[in-house]
């Protein structure tokens, strides 16, 4: 797979080979993050295409001296993250009888959107109920992840989901950096809140 | 006395506080098989790129994309090609007067004989069974033939023999996917879609293959040969058994035949073992 800076470099000379290329290698990173924010692969699908076609229409507008020095990554992820939050903003008006609130992931379907992801395991000859077992592990943790409220999600998936830097953060988020750390923090700490919480309950269901 | 795991019950199969950091990492692997790229391409009018280029059997257009070939065909014009490509690859072709050198090469290294040129190939449109019996014709020398029932038994489908007829006739990259090397098991070259039998029969010339001896080796009632000093029997144009002179050349009719005589299956060009009674 290209560098990010080789896949800029590469805008730069020849758009339309490189956007191929660039199309390629960004599809199932875009769609991952994507599927943390949203909780629905489908979402998820139309999310991704949809960075890649806008991101496309915004390079072809750029001088290659602006192709050149982009930094794919917090491009990209910003391009999905304004998509993810419009999209959320506008289910939202649409959901009018709808309680609901906050989760944009949408709760209702956890089973089915977890059913038809497929996480690629490290080890895949390793006993396939260890498999299941972490299957179903990450599949608790990333419904675990949507009910954090919307900007520590985001930060939360761009920290450790993703594994930026909190300066590339800042940049798609496009607040400061400060502000950024505290989101992660916070969110990390909801987490294992939350997962402390279950811990306990599920013991609890065994002894009784 | 239950162990700890156990009296936890479903808690085991929770994150731990620290394995949190571990499995989100974990969670940016997913992956979907839905063609993002691809629907994004189209979308911003991007799709393959195609180009031309001069063959043993005359002006070919070639498509590739940033997984391979796409569609390799003869077409009267340009714009008859970029319609046929459209209907068969369901988005645009674009011709690239500029083609990648390296890919250029690659083509012309492949028809020159060279095994090895770094040519791949985007079958997404095929299925498993389909991709197999391509990518296994691929293994065929240069020069050489097998029957449509060698490709069918080395993809472990050996009942599927009118299949592998049916992934050749579709094969969406002639001659580079080389389909015409694969024949009938009576010798008869059988069908091409890249201009029908006459076409066959010139592309196989051209790779060297003396395709008179062939027809006739097989109308004889031929299948495998072996030579005087030898102890395998081989498929006619088996490079262990294409330089053997017609006089020190045994023929057999048959693969039980041969096994008969004392002889076992070529481990180069693998005819069938023989199914004998005992």
């Amino acid at each position: 797979m290209p560098s990010d800076e080789a896949l800029a470099a590469a805008l730069a000379n020849d758009l339309d080979s490189a956007f191929e290329a660039l199309a390629l290698a960004w599809e199932h990173r875009l769609y991952a993050f994507a599927l943390r924010m949203t909780g629905r692969p489908r979402d998820a699908e139309e999310l991704a295409e949809e960075t890649l076609v806008q991101a496309w229409r915004a390079l072809v507008g750029y001088p290659p001296e602006r192709r050149r020095a982009l930094r794919l990554r917090p491009w990209l992820f910003q391009i999905v993250a304004n998509l993810a939050r419009n999209r959320a903003r506008s289910a939202r008006r649409n959901e009018t009888l709808s309680l609901d609130v906050e989760a944009p992931g949408g709760a209702e379907e956890p089973s089915a959107a977890h059913a038809a992801e497929r996480i690629a395991d490290d080890d895949p000859l390793g006993n396939p109920e260890a498999a299941l077992a972490r299957e179903q592990r990450l599949a608790d943790l990333a419904a675990l992840l949507l009910t954090l409220p919307a900007t520590q999600r985001e930060v939360v998936i761009l920290r450790h989901v993703e594994g930026m830097g909190y300066a590339a953060i800042a940049e798609v988020t496009g607040e400061p950096i400060g502000t950024v750390k505290s989101h992660a923090s916070r969110g990390v700490a909801r987490l294992r809140l939350a997962l402390e919480r279950e811990r306990v309950a599920a013991a609890q269901e065994a002894y009784s | 006395m239950k162990n700890d795991d156990e009296r936890a019950g479903r808690s085991g199969a929770l994150t731990t506080a620290r394995g949190l950091l571990a499995d989100c990492r974990a969670l940016g692997d997913a992956q979907t098989s839905a063609p993002i790229a691809e629907g994004a391409l189209i979308r911003a009018g991007l799709a393959d790129a195609y180009l031309t280029i001069e063959t043993p059997l005359g002006l070919v257009y070639v498509a590739w994309n940033a997984r391979g070939l796409s569609a390799v065909t003869r077409a009267e014009s340009a714009a008859a090609f970029e319609a046929k490509a459209y209907r068969l690859l369901g988005r645009r072709v674009y011709h690239n007067a500029a083609p990648p050198q390296r890919l250029v090469d690659a083509l012309s290294a492949w028809l020159a004989g060279d095994e090895h040129a770094p040519l791949s190939f985007d079958l997404r449109g095929q299925t498993p069974f389909m991709r197999a019996a391509l990518l296994k014709a691929r293994e065929i020398p240069y020069g050489e033939v097998r029957p449509y029932s060698w490709i069918a038994r080395e993809i472990g489908r050996p009942g599927a023999v009118r299949a592998v007829g049916t992934a050749m006739a579709r094969n969406p990259a002639p001659l580079f996917i080389p389909c015409h090397r694969v024949v009938r098991a009576d010798g008869h070259l059988g069908a091409y879609g890249l201009g029908g039998p006459a076409s066959k029969r010139a592309i196989l010339s051209a790779e060297g293959l003396d395709v008179d001896q062939l027809e006739a080796l097989a109308e004889s009632g031929v299948r495998y040969v072996v030579s005087e000093s030898g102890d395998s029997y081989c498929y006619p144009t088996c490079q262990h058994a294409y330089s053997i002179p017609p006089q020190r050349r045994i023929t057999f009719a048959s693969e039980a035949e041969a096994q008969r005589a004392g002889y076992r299956p070529c481990n180069v060009c693998r005819p069938p073992e023989a199914q004998l009674a005992s």
